[in-house]
């Protein structure tokens, strides 16, 4: 027989306590106060919150059409989208709602000579042309405000609290951090929302992820992502979106707040989401595309509203204590292989799953370790610094303060720090952080996606060994055969240094 | 796209034994460069199948098979049905990777759990990907792998079932919505602008309610 038995998911929710957003005490007041008379609302979370606002309908099968506000376009996902459009005699609903950029194929050096590899350069031109021919808002390779989408959208106000958002790439799970309900989609979705502007969703499960207490010092935002992958695992958020939550969470920046719902793809969940608070506000006040004078207040005081109320309910949570979070460097070809830098690789004989030890012996045997090695031993070839993961201007002075009067090991053939977008190195260059990286002997780049899937020139040739701030690991991600080790900017820059891994809490 | 309906389908198995297998995996990213969707099924798990370097625009008929490689195994080289271990299509949310898998002729995939946006995009693409319980999955892989000749199994859209030639039967569970478009192979774009007026009304009251979003 092949039917064991069926097995339903345990649907029994939990209820999260003592969140740290100050906004969500706030709220309980008008709940506690309400006339007796009235029902007591059920406590909704943020995703609940998002969610219901944006439902236009909903079938009898439980689907619902769910208003898109918001679309980031670029060129890998869309020209077969456009094209579809095309054939089917149909227009974009609302031109302005998207926003385009190239990124994915884009050269990071010498600019003035367009893209030499053909294949790209079609790819770049049909989605100016598409653009061009429907009336989307492009930001080509000679503006200053070129760059990866998920950095270029928070930069430009296009990201904001509260919006549905959608664009054909995973990492889209980045501007959950505004508290807006951001995820990736394939090529017929980005066709489906450019036609209707909605998607056909059904509701995910929630997840609460709780960081409490202080980050120690040294540890970053993408420390407490790996962290908690490792935890979790590659499949842990799968069919959930995850809110994170906790005070070591709240006291990050913007920058490290996206940090850590970017990866939340990587932890199986499509979308990641932080409360809003005054950071949050503060951040979108005065971006070019963000709501402006009264009308920037009338928004702040909605978003205000929508983060989750106390005793809100989860399907799944799990808490983390900041203070135990280390250094994290993976070690295999999944995120969820990942360490602290004081550990050694895994032994595959020690995993008692068939299934799961077999991933650890491919991991090794592709990675070239040997179980047992400490990972403060392992060599390197080369370092990135950069990706919609790591390439914004919080994460370059990062890795700028451990480089600063320190030269790059000799034994490193290639560092290099590739800006998030125009606006980050520009920034990044009023700082003399450019200077200082180049004086270190790093490479100092234009913008773009880079070495974190190597679409461009950008790539490690085979067996090379690179120390990389972005997101994933997997075989062949940074070039066929290469080896790809997932760290902060802190410690890539630490690595690059000292030739391998090093703990950046004793430097 | 309208897709095409799927029939009740009969195929035999190919077993791909790891997990977490990535879309990265599934389609290497320089294939990703074409602008068109067909044509990715010769780079299907490129860098597994192929002893050397995959490029766009090479004639692979003429590049060195990897022997270890299960799709390379005559025993599966006729497969339709694809046996894969637990969040198949991680990571990258590519639509070419369903684009592969189907331009090299996969209709099935059967594993105890798909990552969503790929699971999202197969079913644009009209592959059925089938959730099983591991111990299910562990059976079958043991089925697929056993003898000389492929696994053959029947999958039955109309009673939700799926019969392994001869070892038994098992229900399988399906989204009815997701059912709903692969029996009749629906164009969903066609069927939400059927809405149109739902969503025209959403926009106006929205428009009062947080007149931003539109400004």
């Amino acid at each position: 027989m092949l039917d064991p038995g069926r097995r339903r998911p345990n649907r029994r929710r939990r209820a999260a306590q003592h969140l740290s957003s100050p906004h969500r005490r706030g709220t309980l007041v008008g709940f506690v106060f309400a006339p007796e008379t009235a029902p007591m609302p059920t406590p909704r979370t943020l995703y609940d919150k998002i969610w219901d606002d944006h439902v236009v309908r909903t079938d009898e099968h439980g689907t619902s059409l769910l208003y898109i506000d918001r679309q980031l376009v670029h060129e890998v996902t869309s020209p077969q989208a456009f094209e579809g459009l095309r054939l089917a005699g149909r227009k974009p609903r609302r031109p302005e709602a998207n926003l385009a950029v190239p990124d994915h194929n884009v050269p990071t050096t010498d600019r003035h000579l367009g893209i030499t590899d053909p294949i790209s350069r079609i790819q770049v031109e049909t989605l100016e042309a598409n653009c061009r021919e429907v009336g989307i808002q492009l930001f080509d390779m000679a503006d200053k405000r070129q760059g990866i989408v998920h950095v270029i959208g928070p930069e430009e106000g296009f990201t904001q609290p509260g919006l549905t958002m959608v664009c054909g790439d995973s990492h889209t799970s980045t501007h959950g951090a505004f508290g807006a309900l951001a995820f990736g989609v394939g090529t017929s979705e980005v066709e489906h929302v450019l036609a209707t502007q909605c998607l056909l969703q059904k509701k995910s499960k929630s997840m609460l992820v709780r960081v409490d207490g202080p980050l120690g010092r040294g540890v970053t935002a993408k420390d407490i992502v790996l962290a908690i992958i490792g935890e979790i695992g590659t499949a842990g958020g799968t069919g959930h979106v995850i809110e994170y939550g906790g005070d070591a969470i709240y006291a990050l920046s913007m920058e490290g707040r996206m940090t850590v719902c970017n990866m939340s793809i990587e932890a199986g969940a499509r979308a990641g989401l932080i409360g809003i608070d005054e950071t949050t506000i503060d951040y979108v006040r005065g971006r070019p595309m963000a709501p402006q004078g009264a009308l920037f207040e009338q928004a702040a005081a909605y978003w205000r509203s929508l983060n989750s109320d106390p005793g809100a309910e989860y399907d799944r949570v799990v808490t983390l204590d900041a203070a135990s979070i280390r250094p994290q460097v993976t070690w295999g070809t999944s995120p969820e292989m990942v360490l602290p830098v004081d550990a050694a690789v895994p032994d595959p004989a020690d995993i008692v799953d068939p299934v799961k030890s077999g991933s650890y012996r491919h991991a090794l045997a592709y990675m070239g370790l040997a179980p047992g090695t400490p990972l403060a031993d392992i060599p390197l070839d080369k370092v990135f610094i950069g990706s919609c993961t790591n390439g914004r201007i919080e994460d370059l002075r990062a890795a700028a303060a451990v480089a600063r009067g320190h030269k790059v090991a000799d034994s490193i053939k290639l560092a290099m720090v590739v800006p998030g977008s125009g606006l980050v190195k520009a920034q990044a260059e009023a700082e003399g952080l450019d200077k200082v990286f180049i004086e270190a002997g790093f490479e100092w780049r234009e913008p773009g996606c880079s070495m974190c899937l190597a679409m461009n020139a950008d790539r490690l040739e085979p067996g090379e060994r690179c120390a990389s701030t972005s997101n994933r690991n997997f075989e062949g991600r940074q070039g066929q055969g290469g080896r790809t080790h997932l760290v902060s900017p802190a410690m890539a820059a630490a690595a690059a240094i000292h030739g391998r891994f090093v703990d950046v809490r004793e430097i | 796209m309208p897709m095409q309906p799927f029939e009740n389908f009969r195929g035999t198995v190919a077993p791909l034994d790891r997990a977490n297998v990535d879309t990265d995996a599934i389609i290497p990213k320089q294939f990703l460069k074409s602008i068109k969707r067909t044509g990715f099924g010769p780079n299907l798990f490129d860098e597994w199948r192929y002893l050397d370097r995959g490029e766009p625009g090479q004639d692979c008929a003429n590049r060195p098979l990897n022997p270890d490689f299960v799709l390379n195994d005559p025993r599966y080289a006729h497969a339709t049905i694809l046996l894969a271990r637990h969040n198949f299509g991680c990571g990258s949310s590519r639509e070419h990777a369903p684009w592969a898998l189907a331009d090299y002729g996969f209709k099935v995939l059967i594993a105890p759990s798909f990552a969503d946006i790929f699971h999202q995009n197969a079913i644009k693409n009209g592959l059925l990907p089938i959730v099983l319980d591991e111990a299910v999955v562990d059976r079958l892989f043991e089925l697929a792998t056993d003898g000389d000749e492929p696994l053959t199994i029947d999958v039955d859209l109309h009673n939700l079932t799926l019969d392994a030639d001869g070892h038994g039967s098992i229900e399988i569970d399906i989204d009815p919505f997701h059912h709903h478009c692969l029996i009749h192979g629906l164009d969903d774009i066609g069927l939400t602008l059927t809405h149109a007026d739902d969503i025209a009304a959403y926009e106006a009251r929205r428009r009062a309610e947080a007149p931003w979003l539109f400004a």
